[in-house]
């Protein structure tokens, strides 16, 4: 006696589907589990086996095989419980009709069916494989409710779904709802006083999305600055919406961040993470890093010069393919990595190089601290900006600053003028993309040569200017790179030089 | 290769001043290209010097090249080396009186500098070969630096700065004392500061030295003296009237670009395109920190 029942694995934000095959033969008692499975599906056979018997039903006292399908496909997780279950009680009851569904969720010892992790990213790929339903578990019901063109169905207990596939028992239907969260709050602009620099370095980045790194002394307003920028974004299409919680579903994170929220992720790692934390990685298959949750987002690293070097290096690839391949023993993974870079760091290990407060560090020291930023991760960053340490007046005497919608409606218009030239936003423009779109002015192409001999501007480094020249024209509204764009970019090159 | 060679008071080449010394060294130890001539001005100041004393002092090394002046200093970090490696620029020759013997290198980082100061110049010491730089050689040296210097230029030191007791043993020896003066509020320039109050005479340009020091004017030729210090006649001109705006208005204090906006009234990103402006044309350099100054040329 043999019968399925389909499920699925994950493979990056790719799924595949997983045919559960169960065969019953006579023999000693036996349960086996085959299909490149790691520890956690070994262990279904424990959790399997309890659950029939106390949802009422025989586990068969004879020789049960399971085989996952494909058999090559490296697999993990629990998810695949409840597909295990059904086709183990389809091989001796053929009473029950599977209709074409798949089934996704971790039995527990009394039946009942557990949420598990990317249920996302598997419903939007059985949806395409033409599977025409989908059974989870009541809490992943939302979630997977927003893949387009399959039906889901919430089972709480494994009695409810055999109920149901005999044909007397109805589950809970989930119902696709789009609207997005309520977006929770973001600080504001306009509760940072003075630091227009800064601000106008943070509108730019928001418009182009560049990369933007921030010096400053301690206290001086760099992190608070930073977790502004959200609130500068503009909300993000549906689509990106559904890739992005995709990604968080696959980390199991969504109960941090709302399936249906628009908002641009932000995420802020600690500078202790590991490097499998940062760009993905872990044992098995890869999970997404953070530089993945950062996705369509904004990528902040506070403290900039305590990351590791090699984490830093690390991120040199995800910041120009603006994905990232992870290999492991198993497999290699892709999962997508666009998103803003965010750095913070003091100017120097003392904190107070080029303050009134005097810098301590001696030029060993110096040396030392600035040749953490290689390079090549300085090559990748279009804005520096110094955040100066604020003095009284300017935090409790100073005018009423600009709040965040103002400046967003700003990075709204120039992303707007963006989209209607290539479809994207500047950062993400090819060299000969840039070159058509940044037509500039014969003083501007000047002012450009100049800065070639001064600053040393590697090809990368020429179209980086070029890049953030464009979106300051942008946010302008003009048509052409003007001299005065070109200058205020280069501005905020030099200051890396330095 | 050069060999140092020890002179005494009865060697040709001995530094006749070091007599005006009560306790003037019974020999020294020499290596270099050239030895100390006369008339020659010590630049010296502070190891930890701010980017601007950098600067100062390496402008002051190198006018006093350009004019033929030796300049004698310590090849300490900081200012010493700054007056050095101008004087070594402007094609000048310089000498380094060293706290430690003739074939130690310090401080270690300065293998290059001094490589150069010998190609150019020369160093000096009292110490035997091998001596380490111990603390308390460093205010003997600077009785040396003193003495066979015409004139002291302080470019920053702090109230205990070494580079005061160079300037203590100037005055006790007659040479004329210069201190280039500083905000009050730097700490970096508190000693030059204290020595102004006290008398010392200010430098604000190579002019005063000259005047102070007759003998330092008659040695310097009147061609090399054409381009006067302090004027920056015709150096607005080229730019536009919103640059010279905002270079008029910069003075020679570190600024940040946000100081510059509230002062003028501009947007940031008006401030941040014309300051980009200057610093490509050279006319302002950034400083760590986000700082920015007017260029000294």
């Amino acid at each position: 006696m043999i019968a399925y029942a389909i499920s699925c694995a994950t493979r990056g934000l790719a799924g595949v589907p997983v045919t559960v095959e169960a065969d019953i033969a006579n023999g000693l008692p036996a349960f086996t589990i085959v299909g490149l499975t790691d520890r956690a599906i070994q262990e279904a056979r424990e959790r399997v086996k309890p659950a029939i018997r106390n949802a009422g039903f025989k586990f068969p006292q004879r020789r049960v095989t399971v085989n996952l399908a494909p058999a090559e496909l490296p697999k993990v997780g629990t998810a695949f419980d409840l597909a295990i279950a059904v086709a183990v009680l389809r091989a001796e009851d053929s009473a029950l009709q599977v209709n074409g569904a798949a089934f996704l969720g971790e039995l527990a010892l009394d039946a009942s069916v557990r949420p598990v992790t990317g249920v996302l990213p598997m419903a939007r790929c059985l949806a395409a494989a033409g599977i025409k339903r989908l059974i989870v578990p009541i809490e992943n019901v939302p979630e997977a409710a927003l893949a387009d063109g399959i039906e889901v169905l919430g089972a709480a207990s494994l009695q409810a779904c055999v109920e149901y596939l005999r044909g007397d028992g109805s589950l809970v239907a989930g119902v696709r709802d789009a609207s997005p969260a309520a977006p929770t709050p973001e600080p504001d602009l306009g509760a940072v006083r003075g630091q227009g620099q800064a601000k106008r370095a943070l509108e730019i980045a928001a418009a182009g999305g560049h990369n933007l790194l921030m010096t400053g002394p301690p206290g001086a307003g760099k992190t608070m600055l930073a977790r502004t920028l959200p609130s500068l974004l503009p909300d993000l299409s549906s689509d990106a919406a559904l890739e992005v919680a995709a990604i968080y579903s696959l980390r199991g994170t969504l109960r941090e961040r709302p399936p249906t929220t628009l908002r641009p992720p932000f995420r802020a790692p600690h500078h202790s993470i590991s490097r499998a934390g940062l760009v993905g990685g872990g044992t098995g298959l890869a999970q997404p890093g953070e530089i993945s949750l950062a996705h369509r987002g904004v990528l902040f690293l506070d403290e900039l010069c305590e990351f590791s070097r090699q984490h830093l290096e690390a991120l040199r690839q995800p910041l120009e393919e603006r994905s990232v391949t992870v290999a492991r023993a198993r497999s290699a993974v892709s999962y997508p990595a666009d998103f803003m870079f965010i750095g913070a760091s003091n100017p120097c290990p003392c904190g107070h190089l080029g303050d009134a407060q005097g810098c301590t560090c001696d030029a060993r020291q110096l040396t030392a601290y600035s040749s953490k930023i290689s390079g090549p991760i300085k090559d990748r960053i279009d804005l520096v900006v110094s955040v100066p340490r604020q003095g009284y007046r300017d935090i409790f005497d100073g005018a009423d600053e600009e709040p965040s919608s103002a400046v967003r409606s700003r990075v709204e218009a120039a992303r707007s003028r963006q989209g209607d030239r290539a479809g994207r936003g500047n950062a993400n423009m090819t060299g000969r993309e840039i070159l058509t779109a940044a037509r500039s002015t014969a003083p501007a192409r000047r002012l450009l040569a100049l800065s070639g001999e001064r600053l040393h501007l590697s090809a990368r480094g020429f179209f980086r200017v070029l890049r953030v020249a464009r979106t300051i024209s942008d946010l302008a509204g003009e048509d052409r790179v003007g001299e005065d764009a070109l200058a205020e970019a280069l501005h905020y090159r030099i200051e890396m030089a330095e | 290769m050069i060999q140092p060679r020890w002179i005494d008071p009865s060697s040709p080449d001995w530094p006749a001043r070091l007599c005006h010394l009560e306790a003037a060294p019974h020999g020294l130890w020499l290596l270099g290209a050239t030895g100390p001539t006369a008339p020659c001005v010590a630049v010296v100041g502070s190891r930890r010097a701010t980017f601007s004393g950098f600067e100062i002092a390496r402008s002051i090394g190198g006018e006093l090249g350009a004019a033929g002046i030796q300049v004698i200093s310590g090849m300490a970090l900081g200012i010493d080396a700054a007056a050095h490696r101008g004087a070594l620029e402007a094609g000048g020759t310089t000498v380094a009186v060293l706290g430690c013997g003739i074939d130690v290198c310090y401080p270690p980082r300065h293998a290059e500098l001094r490589e150069q100061i010998i190609a150019a110049g020369s160093l000096i010491t009292e110490e035997p070969e091998g001596a380490p730089p111990l603390k308390y050689n460093f205010p003997k040296r600077n009785r040396i630096i003193a003495a066979l210097a015409s004139a002291v230029v302080v470019v920053e030191a702090t109230e205990r700065s070494g580079a005061l007791s160079t300037a203590r043993w100037a005055a006790d020896l007659g040479r004329e004392v210069l201190a280039v003066p500083g905000s009050i509020r730097s700490r970096q320039s508190s000693g030059t500061n204290l020595l102004i109050r006290d008398g010392v005479r200010p430098f604000l340009g190579i002019g005063d030295l000259l005047e102070a020091v007759p003998e330092l004017r008659r040695a310097v030729p009147e061609s090399a003296l054409d381009s006067p210090p302090g004027g920056d006649g015709g150096r607005l001109e080229r730019f536009s009237p919103p640059l010279r705006e905002i270079l008029a208005r910069m003075g020679t204090q570190p600024v940040h670009p946000d100081q510059v906006g509230v002062a003028l009234g501009l947007s940031p990103a008006l401030v941040a395109s014309r300051l980009g402006a200057l610093e490509l044309a050279g006319a302002v350099m950034s400083l760590p920190g986000g700082l920015l100054a007017p260029e000294p040329h």
